[in-house]
């Protein structure tokens, strides 16, 4: 199947993951969630051939495996088994990018549960590596649905380690490096002084008071700039190769 | 010679007392010993602490009232994010939980399996791990100023672990692409039963695998229970696959007592044998 047509939101949004990953050199590009799955392997078959990525499960493939198909194939390169995966993550080889159910100014993550932790009002996915991720590796965070549900003031329990937290670690938390946030709205990160969530750029046809107005609390905005848009070999590679069956419209629908 | 450690299903669960410590092998809804989980719920056995890398194994035994905590990183049926019967059970307060992550578990049982009382690990630092769990403790390093979580053993009374391939003397054998932490459960427990899809012959393992695939041996154990089709409605390739409308049957099941009721009593109060034939659709 092939598609025609302007980028969609879904394609700003897979090349904004993908520039997460650049220059992260030789390390295990993670991406969780089909749009970042989509954008990881966009980075390996462009600018980063040299990620290692793996097919989802326990094997480290060299060759761009397309998300969605059943039986792809694949060029095994190696074994990385669970318990190879957590050699990986506190070795500091590992960039993952993981889901949020709630995220503060500072990063830190939920995704546990809501409220009470002796019987919370909603039970989510647990701890799952989220602590471990985050104390030793490079983390970004995708969120497919920005809104003040996701982004709030506070957390009801930080499951993935922020900025404040970290620093207050001192030396203990010298491994920390959390980066960017990509949002089906635009792209953040965590580049001012003091650490707080910032907005780098919108999505095109996105403007900064919708993404004001969907941000529980308030962002840092300078100079905001316009996502990048899919060159035409990107978009060659996801429609024909990456997602040949549109897995990434039904994540963020145009 | 290797001595027979060929055992039922029965035998194995006699074992577990009221209070126990529970290891369940497999992770999420992947090769888990649901012939024994099933016998388990059946038991009249209670307040179990169950450890595990949970999926569906968690969730029965919590809905089945066999649970008092879950030491647990997560509960998933993997296709379905959330184990449905195992948030009826937190969200309601039936149960109370050690929160961990994925690695710190994986230090707590190789902790236990070789006799120290915790492993430091930078993971929990900064993060509510430690506001959850009141009891656990930093350990600050003897070389240097780092000050580390100590991760405390989580020794087990029981170990039920499900392997592709067993032989009479309790060795196993695994054949899908990811051994898990089967041999850690089984080497943190006191007591070890592995169950398996089909008994072998010693010298006919290497007809099912390499010598890699041979994760379990008998050190680890101390019973052998061939339960073809044990691990359903779990995945357990390249025997068999997820059966995914079980699972969804089973998911259905949470959402009613009446809904429960029907589907506990088709497919949990029946023996082994009764459950294969009523899933053989």
């Amino acid at each position: 199947m092939t598609r025609d047509g302007a980028p969609t939101r879904a394609e700003v949004c897979a090349v904004a993951i993908a520039e997460c990953f650049r220059g992260d050199g030789e390390i295990l590009a993670n991406p969780i969630g089909t749009i970042p799955m989509i954008g990881g392997r966009l980075a390996k078959a462009t600018f980063g051939p040299e990620l290692v990525m793996t097919d989802g499960e326990a094997l480290l493939v060299e060759n761009i495996v397309p998300v969605g198909v059943a039986q792809p194939d694949k060029v095994v390169a190696g074994w990385n088994p669970y318990r190879a995966m957590f050699d990986v993550v506190w070795s500091g080889r590992r960039h993952v990018i993981m889901g949020a159910s709630q995220l503060d100014p500072f990063g830190n993550q939920n995704f546990a549960f809501i409220g009470d932790p002796a019987s919370p009002k909603t039970q989510l996915l647990g701890m799952r590596g989220a602590p471990g991720n985050t104390i030793n590796d490079k983390t970004s965070y995708w969120i497919p649905a920005h809104s003040p549900r996701v982004f709030v003031p506070e957390v009801s329990v930080v499951s993935g380690v922020g900025h404040d937290r970290a620093a207050a670690l001192g030396d203990g938390g010298r491994f920390h490096r959390l980066v960017h946030v990509v949002t089906n709205l635009c792209v953040l990160d965590f580049a001012p002084p003091d650490h707080r969530m910032r907005l780098v750029s919108v999505h095109p046809g996105v403007t900064v008071d919708e993404v004001v107005a969907a941000t529980g609390f308030e962002l840092v905005i300078g100079d905001v700039g316009e996502s990048r848009v899919p060159t035409d070999e990107e978009l060659r590679l996801i429609r024909e190769v990456i997602d040949p069956n549109g897995l990434g419209e039904q994540e963020v629908p145009s | 010679m290797a001595p027979d450690k060929r055992i039922s299903i029965d035998d194995a669960v006699a074992e577990v007392r009221d209070g126990m410590t529970v290891g369940i092998g497999g992770w999420g809804s992947r090769r888990k010993p649901m012939a024994i989980v099933r016998a388990l719920a059946r038991s009249s056995v209670r307040d179990l602490r169950v450890v595990s890398y949970g999926g569906p194994d968690v969730g029965i035994l919590c809905r089945t009232g066999k649970v008092r905590e879950v030491v647990y990183a997560f509960v998933s049926l993997d296709s379905i994010a959330l184990e449905p019967h195992f948030r009826n059970a937190r969200q309601s307060g039936a149960v109370t939980t050690m929160e961990l992550d994925e690695g710190m578990f994986l230090l707590g049982l190789q902790a236990a399996a070789w006799r120290v009382p915790f492993l430091p690990t930078r993971v929990g630092l900064g993060s509510d791990v430690m506001r959850c769990n009141p009891g656990l403790r930093t350990v600050r390093s003897p070389y240097g100023d780092d000050e580390l979580v100590a991760m405390p053993a989580l020794e087990l009374d029981v170990a039920f672990v499900h392997m592709h391939r067993g032989d009479r003397g309790g060795n196993g054998q695994y054949l899908n692409v990811d051994p898990y932490f089967d041999d850690l459960f089984c080497m943190a427990a006191a007591r070890r039963f592995m169950s398996v899809e089909r008994i072998v012959d010693t010298g006919d393992f290497a007809k099912e695998g390499p010598v890699q695939s041979l994760r379990i041996n008998r050190l680890m154990t101390d019973g052998v229970i061939e339960t073809p089709h044990g691990g359903h409605f779990t995945e357990c390739v390249p025997d068999y696959g997820r059966d995914e409308a079980f699972q969804k049957e089973y998911a259905a099941s949470a959402k009613s007592d009446e809904a429960w009721e029907a589907f506990r009593a088709r497919y949990v109060d029946v023996t082994e044998a009764e459950y294969q034939q009523a899933v053989s659709r």
